[in-house]
């Protein structure tokens, strides 16, 4: 099979995801609520991508749109790098402690947060869940309620008789382990990673850059890219 | 009962029906739909019951306990067969008057009957009122003249014979190919082509195959699958039989909210008839053709409504959509090829069997067919369910069926499609209502829901009202969805309450776009609707709210403040003695004034005032 990813024909596996593809050939697609061990469970949305053309084209997961011959895939098109800020604005503002989530936003270049923090724990990724019962073969938590009331927890919320105390929920969780430090009311965005010096020597104009998303190029706003090609 | 072997047997069973109704010429037809019940239809039926039997007429007449005739707002109903004289806001109290002076007298109460508002005349016949006779009740008509819990009533008017037609007369490629022509499309929401939808399940892999007839109906102030179901079941069952045997499936199932426990009732109910008479079970009609119905309740969210959802809460597990990038005719129920379809959907089907596709396409627009049954509620004068052709201009649904705005009150806005439909505004008022007339509007059919709002809204307030709804019922799976609405919410929250900041709808524009563009199903992707369409209809209000720190429709609390006209207020104390914060002093015969501080913005002093001497800005 074969799909055309970013510009580039390129083969596929049958049996393949879109992210599966974009991995293989090394095209760098943020993800957060996938993990290689587990099912896709498709909720974060940050692994979006563009499929099709002009009018009818749209955004899906690529951790769970399986491959298809001929299709169109832009993993990096403005219309998917803008979503992708703002979902990422959103996951922010549930839960600034996140240094995934940290990481994520100045790899994105994201500057501002412009909703109210509710410094909540747990972004609901489900990475737990499926690890409990997936890997673990426990069973031991799950989520209960909809909505903005919604939450990770034990059946009737009390200690579980399934859980080992093996700790793997904790392990996989993008909010629990690493606790960014850095961010302070009233800015909830902590930058403190954030890499200025420009990691590549070769901008392009409209394709993607291999190691894109690069907060570098993002910085200095396309200066070098308008100018043309190579600096 | 013997079941019935073959189409011979059928047709002779219906004669043999028909006659024995015929004997029985005069008939009371009684509501007992949800919104009749509530008026107390259920004691005028014991009433009817009690005084025919006293006077020994149980031979000559007879006591008809139907569904929902659609006009709720004039309940409880009655129709006097075979004269069709329309009686409304019936009470026990009338009973013995109703049997001695019209069924035996044969006069009419003048008192009982319908006056047209506009015209001022009294109508005697059900059709004549202007609420029906505007009305194509193809759907829906049977409602008022069937006992939904005797399979006969329905076997009378014709029913299962298109399912023996089908069974023994049309191969299932046709049924499919006359189900396209018919351009029936889904009554759920979506609009996807029915017939498209039962090619591609039969085209696809696999022995098992499922069909599920969706009854969850969540939208607040939407009735019209409940009506169905409670009225008219062998309906949905009739046409979720020939379905199946379309399709190539032996199971199937109805998801039925489990609030709705009339519909449940006469659902088990019109199913042990339907296998009692061989219409359900194995060799129906002596077809050799096999399939049954499970009644599964659902589990009470909005959102199991959504294909994925109820798919996954049949299967036990938690409603939650999953992404549809293989679709559900291939992979649905426990990964089998399913169909699934609206009440409403499966109620058509046997009317285009019956009546064929080209008589029911001549029905509508180019690209919308048949008729819809819309429910209409809010600040309108008949509220009820009403079933239009597709294309009918909305002007004719608000006032010709619809009677119009009450209390002389101007007409502002209708928000169509559910809680993540949108507002169409008066400017749009000859819009003639179809799939994708209300898309281009900025709105949506959803399940048909039609909420009339007047001058006295606030369409900054409503879309707040909507978002919350949403807010509430999102699974909250995916982000986009679960914390998007959450800051769109609070946004509009914001602004209703004076704090509304520059940019803020272009901020609420962008967050609706990712909404749209990156949500897992419909829910997300259709909730912005409710904000983008007031935005773009009533952007003025928005701007009042967020710069003049004003709400024009006098709704929210915080930007509205009372105050008295001293030129038109007499003195006559009635607000002072109304406010409950003792706000208001004032001499007798002198104008009154208003302590801002003390005001608690409740309105009582502007109702009760009889003068329009209080301002409300
Ligand atoms: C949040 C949500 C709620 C829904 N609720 C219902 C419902 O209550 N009843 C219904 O028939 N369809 C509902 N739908 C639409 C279904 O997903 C599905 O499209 C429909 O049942 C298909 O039947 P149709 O083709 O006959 O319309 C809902 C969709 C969404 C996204
Ligand atoms: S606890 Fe951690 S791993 Fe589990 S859902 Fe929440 S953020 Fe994800
Ligand atoms: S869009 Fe909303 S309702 Fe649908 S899956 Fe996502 S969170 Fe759940
Ligand atoms: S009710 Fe009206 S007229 Fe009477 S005192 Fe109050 S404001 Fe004046
Ligand atoms: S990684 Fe695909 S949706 Fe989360």
């Amino acid at each position: 099979m074969e799909i055309t990813l970013n510009g580039i024909k390129v083969q596929v596996e049958d049996d393949w995801t879109l992210l599966d593809a974009a991995k293989f050939y090394g095209v760098k697609i943020p993800t957060l609520c996938y993990h290689e061990g587990l099912s896709p469970y498709g909720a974060c949305r940050l692994c979006i991508v563009e499929i099709g053309e002009g009018d009818k084209s749209k955004l899906v997961t690529s951790c769970l749109y399986p491959v298809q011959d001929g299709i169109k895939v832009r993993t990096h098109s403005q219309r998917v790098v803008k979503a992708r800020k703002l979902l990422v604005e959103l996951l922010i503002a549930r839960c600034p402690t996140s240094k995934v989530l940290q990481d994520l936003a100045s790899a994105l270049g994201i500057e501002k947060i412009r909703f109210k923090a509710r410094y909540n724990d747990c972004i609901l990724c489900g990475l737990c869940v499926r690890m409990c019962e997936e890997q673990m073969d426990a069973k031991a938590i799950g989520f209960v309620s909809r909505g903005v009331k919604k939450r990770i927890t034990t059946p009737f919320d009390i200690k579980s008789e399934k859980c080992r105390t093996c700790g793997a929920c904790i392990y996989i969780c993008p909010a629990c382990l690493l606790r960014c430090q850095g961010p302070e009311p009233p800015s909830v965005l902590c930058s403190g990673c954030l890499n200025f010096s420009p990691p590549c020597v070769d901008q392009y104009k409209d394709v993607m850059c291999y190691l894109d998303p690069c907060v570098a190029c993002l910085k200095d706003k396309g200066e070098n890219m308008k100018k043309g090609g190579k600096k | 009962m013997e079941k019935i072997e073959s189409p011979l047997e059928l047709e002779k069973l219906r004669k043999s029906i028909q006659s024995k109704k015929k004997k029985e010429k005069t008939f009371i037809s009684i509501c007992a739909g949800t919104g009749c019940r509530a008026s107390g239809s259920e004691s005028v039926i014991n009433a009817f019951k009690e005084e025919i039997k006293f006077l020994g007429l149980q031979n000559k007449v007879g006591v008809k306990v139907t569904g929902c005739h659609g006009f709720c707002e004039k309940g409880p109903i009655i129709v006097i067969h075979p004269k069709e004289i329309f009686y409304h806001n019936v009470e026990k109290e009338d009973v013995m008057e109703i049997v001695s002076e019209t069924i035996i007298g044969g006069k009419i109460i003048d008192r009982l009957l319908y006056v047209d508002p506009t015209t001022g005349k009294k109508i005697t016949k059900e059709s004549d009122v202007p609420f029906y006779n505007k009305q194509k009740r193809i759907i829906l008509g049977n409602n008022g003249k069937i006992d939904p819990t005797d399979i006969e009533d329905y076997i009378a008017l014709g029913g299962y014979s298109a399912l023996s037609k089908v069974l023994f007369k049309i191969k299932p490629e046709q049924i499919i190919e006359e189900v396209k022509k018919s351009g029936l499309r889904g009554r759920g929401g979506g609009g996807f082509p029915t017939g498209r939808k039962w090619e591609s399940c039969r085209n696809a892999k696999g022995k098992l195959k499922y069909v599920i007839c969706n009854a969850d109906e969540g939208d607040p102030g939407a009735y019209m699958d409940r009506s169905l179901l409670e009225g008219n079941p062998h309906s949905v069952l009739e046409g979720m039989i020939i379905g199946a045997y379309a399709i190539g499936s032996k199971n199937g199932y109805v998801y039925v909210r489990n609030e709705y426990p009339l519909a449940v009732k006469h659902l088990e109910i019109a199913v042990n008839q339907a296998e009692e008479y061989g219409f359900l079970g194995k060799n129906i009609l002596g077809s050799g053709f096999n399939f049954s119905i499970l009644i599964s309740r659902g589990g009470g969210a909005f959102v199991c409504g959504e294909s994925t959802a109820l798919m996954a809460s049949l299967e036990g597990k938690p409603g939650e959509p999953r992404a549809k990038y293989v679709h559900t005719v291939e992979k649905g129920l426990w990964n089998k090829p399913t169909t699934l379809n609206n009440v409403e959907t499966w109620a058509n089907i046997p009317i285009i069997i019956h009546k064929g596709a080209s008589w029911y396409s001549k029905i509508g627009t180019e690209k919308s067919k048949g008729t819809k049954i819309f429910s209409l509620v809010g600040k309108i004068n008949n509220t009820g369910l009403v079933e239009t052709p597709m294309g009918m201009k909305l002007r004719e649904i608000i006032y010709d069926i619809g009677g119009g705005i009450p209390n002389k009150k101007k007409f502002k806005a209708v928000q169509t499609g559910g809680p993540s439909g949108g507002c169409i505004p008066e400017e749009l008022i000859d819009l003639p209502i179809d799939f994708e007339k209300l898309t281009e509007a900025g709105s949506m059919m959803g399940s048909g829901g039609m909420i009339v709002m007047d001058e006295e809204t606030c369409m900054v307030d409503v879309a707040k009202y909507f978002l919350k709804f949403l807010m509430e019922e999102s699974c909250g799976k995916c982000v986009p969805c679960r914390e998007g609405i959450l800051q769109m919410g609070e946004i509009l929250e914001n602004i209703t309450k004076g704090n509304g900041q520059p940019g803020d709808i272009e901020l609420l524009e962008e967050i609706s776009t990712v909404i749209k563009d990156t949500s897992l199903c419909a829910l997300g992707g259709t909730a912005p609707n409710p904000v983008l369409s007031t935005i773009r209809y009533f952007r003025n209000e928005y701007d009042s709210h967020i710069k003049d720190k004003k709400c024009p429709a006098g709704v929210c609390q915080a930007l509205i403040q009372y105050s008295i006209i001293p030129k038109k207020c007499i003195g006559c104390g009635a607000c002072l003695k109304q406010c409950p914060q003792n706000a208001i002093t004032g001499e007798k015969k002198q104008p009154h004034i208003i302590n801002p501080e003390k005001c608690i913005k409740c309105g009582a002093c502007y109702d009760v005032c009889k003068f329009d001497a209080i301002k409300r800005v």
